[in-house]
């Protein structure tokens, strides 16, 4: 064998074997992390706090849960995911994890996040997530995604619940407060995969998935986001206006909300795409931003209350 | 020449080797997890009980 092959049977190796990082990247740790927040500040938020070590396995149980729904969607999507520039790395589109392969550790993850919080806190909780998990990948992966511009704003539920699962499994129920804080993500979801949708709408239509802008046009698009952006921030209020928040939250949710609608209407001034990833780096700056002030403004007020 | 796709098909059959492997493996350490899960959420709920 000259050194020539054995390099190019070591690409070969390389480029067919899956590593773990490739099995980490399979469950979209970036997603993860935002229905891992959500979910554990739903669970902080909600009455009747659970054992601190059965609230960590919830939300260990949830992680999977959407990591599981990840797996499952890299899955089906590998033929797209070989077309678009952006998710041409991922393991199922280079073909280092096969895509059956992907399915079957979905199902597995899926089954035993389930499991898991249903035994560490209740059913409610562990029929909540798996509704989680169907719904993004049959409702929003299967029949949406490559059918319909309004994918993102129907499938945007999915990303919605992880606060419900949190609330759930701490308090075995789920109050409006809880309903509230999916308002919040579900009004929040169209602007922000809109914004990525327009700098990477020629993506979209190379693989054919029928997103706002590749249909609609980048005008409407920008239309539908203003809209949308005015709805969050206005939504963003309502926690402070229900008493579910004090003055705190309050300060943070204009601030925040502020930030972005002008980030939106700049976006609609300029047309341009460093505007549209600006908005949607503001995105997600904002939820996390958001929710972190809800933990901060409950923190608070239990240390004044109990003073 | 007979001989030629010999080490091709020894490279896929390693392949598969690996793989076979490497799923054993990831398998046997969730079900591990799985149980110190299951054993940690009993002993906790049992405690939560008698207290």
């Amino acid at each position: 064998m000259t050194p020539r092959t054995r390099q190019r049977t070591l690409e070969e190796a390389t480029a067919t074997v899956a590593s773990l990082r490739d099995w980490w990247r399979l469950f979209k740790p970036h997603v993860m992390q935002l229905a891992v927040f959500t979910a554990a500040v739903g669970l902080y938020l909600a009455p009747g706090a659970p054992h601190p070590v059965l609230g960590a396995i919830a939300v260990l149980a949830i992680a999977a849960g959407a990591g599981a729904a990840a797996a499952l969607n890299n899955a089906y999507d590998a033929d797209i995911d070989r077309i678009m520039a952006r998710t041409r790395a991922r393991p199922t589109a280079t073909g280092r994890i096969d895509s059956a392969e992907a399915a079957g550790a979905g199902v597995v993850l899926g089954l035993m996040a389930v499991a898991v919080l249903g035994l560490a806190t209740n059913w409610l909780a562990a029929g909540l997530l798996a509704l989680t998990i169907v719904y993004y990948v049959l409702v929003y992966t299967v029949l949406l995604k490559r059918r319909t511009p309004q994918n993102i704003v129907i499938g945007g539920a999915a990303g919605a619940l992880p606060p419900v699962v949190g609330w759930a499994a701490a308090s075995g129920e789920v109050g409006w407060q809880a309903w509230l804080l999916f308002a919040l993500i579900f009004l929040w979801t169209p602007p922000h995969f809109w914004a990525l949708a327009l700098v990477r709408s020629g993506d979209y239509a190379r693989a054919g998935i029928p997103m706002l802008p590749v249909v609609a046009g980048r005008a409407t698009t920008i239309r539908q986001i203003r809209i949308y952006s005015w709805l969050v921030a206005a939504m963003g209020l309502t926690p402070w206006l229900s008493g579910m928040a004090g003055w705190p939250y309050a300060g943070a949710a204009v601030l925040l909300g502020v930030a972005f609608v002008a980030a939106a209407e700049r976006l609609a001034r300029s047309s341009a795409d460093a505007d549209a990833r600006r908005l949607f780096r503001i995105s997600i700056v904002y939820l996390f931003g958001l929710f972190l002030a809800l933990v901060v403004d409950r923190a608070l007020g239990v240390t004044l209350g109990g003073a | 020449m007979a001989h030629e796709p010999q080490p091709r098909q020894d490279d896929e059959g390693r392949e598969a080797e690996r793989r076979r492997r490497s799923r054993n493996i990831a398998l046997a350490v969730l079900l591990f997890v799985l149980v110190v899960l299951f054993y940690v959420i009993t002993i906790v709920r049992m405690g939560a009980r008698g207290g």
